[in-house]
């Protein structure tokens, strides 16, 4: 691993890498944290990385937001406004969903007192019995 | 009516309706929802007949945008027979829950419920009908999303906490989902299937990024498994299935995880194509996993002796046999894929509520011994419960029995090791299967001396009767295998 390589990977790719590392972190706090808020956290997290990582292929340096400019109609002046679509359509969806896993976090505290995971899972095999 | 129209009805029609049912009271709610829902089952059965007459596919343009930009249907006879095999089997799960749902959900929520349920059917047709990869993901997480509230729904203790876990383990195949359809994007700069099958083909032939590429796809690939529950993704299965209202179990178990496989026996087809999938060795590895899957499915089901809980550990198994079926690759093997998720999603939907029924006639306890002799207090449920548990092992002539056939000539056809290690496993499974279904059936039909108990006076001769339906569906399954393999071929065969 030699220079080249972390210019490649730091400063060509630097949106790619961001994103990646990003995602893992949310990925693992979504799978391993035991705190549900902070699970919900790393969920948004892990979305928004996918998010910077397509918003960052949509975007063409010296091109222009898809909107006329001076009436241009020359389509290569412009970016692709599908990223941006996408992306968009995308934050929807997350928000809905963090929506309703905060409304679950909320009826599972107002029931069992905690956010630990573990501990509500404990509390619910107790139940049981 | 034009065929774009009535396809895009299907879509749009029960998610506009959903926001209405919210507002009625539980009957009129009630009447909506199964209402779309019939109407959904009719536009599908004309789509399914305009298909077959006119022996093509169609593509359906959304509005006046055309590719790469607009949004597509696609509609060949696969497509169209599994969107009947799913309103149907919809409609029926509904109905035969539909005794319980009054019962384990409080009054004020039941409108909400039947809301949901409209928007998991739009969803489900959604995902059936797509031709553009980024449509599938809305949808995937909607199903998601109505999914988990169908597990909360219930009354029933620890439901919220399934439903907690089923989210969490579904937004993290999501989430590995959407990332596997960007890397795709960014490779081909398409998002309809057969654009993405273009360039993907292009780029494979360079051989150009092919680590992105074989990224991009075991991302999606591990994605949609942990959706559907594959070994060892299944941790938020039995929960899930086991803690909610029959109603839910049925959708859940025969739907929900059925059409994320069908949407990734789409992706692999029609967007990535089978060579690269082949070549990529993602296969081999959804092999092992499914293997894996049809083994230890089948003795955690052993182990277990909550009756719920061992139908749900069989889903395990099952899902199996279809990943087993769609890691061979080819044609036959995917048709077969679909063939088993029609068979299973017949038998399981009918297993929950039959089930249900069979406990509380026994008293309410879901331990399998007590059931002892329910099949006397209630025949018709413990008819449906025998049916199904025999279709699931794979006895003639039932829809699993076909189903079984199917994925195993698909084995054989593709040779190799392979062919050894999937037939090694249907043998096993086919045993451990016997083993706990058959121990179930004959304690069912056991001679007991249990007093009758206020259920059994219940009048449920409508829950008989789409008990009846279900199990002629299942026979019907078995004994029309040949013609229902023929529609899916058809439809698979021009992909």
């Amino acid at each position: 691993m030699d220079g080249a390589f972390f210019k490649t990977l730091f400063v060509d790719h630097m949106h790619e890498t961001a994103s990646i590392v990003l995602f893992s972190i949310g990925f693992t706090t979504l799978l391993l944290n035991k705190n549900l808020i902070k699970k919900i956290i790393g969920f948004s997290m892990m979305d928004n990385a996918i998010y910077l990582f397509l918003a960052s292929y949509g975007y063409i340096e010296g091109r222009f937001s898809p909107i006329y400019r001076d009436g241009n109609t020359d389509s290569g002046l412009y970016v692709n406004p599908l990223p941006a679509g996408l992306v968009l359509t995308g934050i929807v969806v997350s928000v809905s969903v963090t929506a309703i896993l905060l409304a679950l976090t909320v009826r599972l505290y107002r029931r069992y007192h905690t956010l630990n995971i573990d501990e509500i899972s404990e509390i619910v095999r107790r139940e049981g019995k | 009516m034009r065929l774009g129209t009535v396809a895009i009805l299907v879509i749009l029609l029960p998610l506009m309706l959903s926001s209405v049912t919210a507002a009625l009271r539980p009957k009129k709610a009630r009447a909506l929802m199964l209402s779309v829902n019939v109407l959904c089952l009719l536009m599908s059965a004309y789509l399914l007949i305009q298909v077959l007459r006119q022996n093509a596919a169609f593509t359906v343009s959304m509005g006046e945008i055309g590719a790469p930009f607009g949004n597509e249907l696609f509609v060949s006879k696969t497509e169209a027979v599994v969107l009947v095999g799913f309103d149907l089997i919809m409609l029926l799960s509904l109905l035969s829950g539909g005794r319980k749902i009054v019962h384990d959900i409080s009054i004020n929520r039941i409108s909400l419920y039947y809301t949901v349920c409209s928007l998991l059917l739009a969803a489900m047709n959604a995902l059936v009908l797509t031709n553009d990869i980024f449509t599938g993901y809305v949808f995937l997480e909607i199903s998601t999303i109505a999914a988990g509230a169908l597990i909360f729904a219930g009354s029933k203790r620890g439901a919220l906490m399934a439903s907690m876990r089923y989210m969490i383990m579904n937004l993290l195949g999501s989430g590995l989902f959407l990332f596997g359809l960007s890397i795709l994007y960014s490779l081909t700069g398409e998002l309809l299937f057969s654009g993405i099958l273009q360039k993907v083909s292009e780029v494979a032939a360079q051989g150009k990024y092919t680590g992105a590429l074989f990224v991009g796809l075991t991302l999606i690939s591990l994605g949609l498994a942990m959706k559907s529950a594959l070994f060892p993704f299944h941790t938020w299965l039995p929960n899930a299935y086991s803690l909610s209202t029959p109603a839910s179990s049925s959708l859940l178990s025969s739907l929900v995880s059925k059409a994320y496989i069908f949407l990734y026996i789409k992706i692999i087809a029609r967007g990535v194509g089978l060579s690269v999938f082949r070549e990529s060795g993602a296969n081999d590895v959804l092999l092992l996993y499914a293997v894996l899957a049809i083994v230890m499915g089948s003795v955690d089901a052993i182990q277990q002796h909550n009756v719920r809980r061992m139908i749900s550990y069989s889903s395990v198994a099952q899902i199996g046999y279809i990943f087993l079926a769609v890691s061979f690759a080819t044609r036959q093997g995917l048709a077969a894929a679909v063939f088993q998720i029609f068979a299973h999603s017949a038998a399981k939907a009918m297993l929950f509520p039959a089930v249900d029924r069979l406990v509380e006639v026994s008293g309410g306890n879901e331990n399998f011994r007590d059931l002892r002799g329910s099949g006397y207090r209630a025949p018709v449920a413990g008819l449906a419960f025998a049916v199904g548990a025999f279709s699931i092992e794979g006895t003639p002539p039932l829809g699993g029995f076909s189903a079984k056939v199917f994925v195993a000539s698909a084995a054989y056809a593709v040779g190799s090791w392979r062919m050894y290690v999937a037939l090694g496993a249907l043998a096993i499974s086919t045993v451990l299967n016997i083993v706990y279904f058959l121990r179930t059936v004959v304690t069912v039909y056991r001679k007991s001396d249990r007093q009758p108990n206020a259920f059994f006076h219940q009048k449920v001769n409508a829950f008989r009767a789409f008990l009846c339906a279900f199990i002629a569906l299942n026979l019907f399954m078995g004994v029309g295998a040949g013609s229902i393999m023929q529609l899916i071929n058809g439809g698979i065969n021009i992909w």
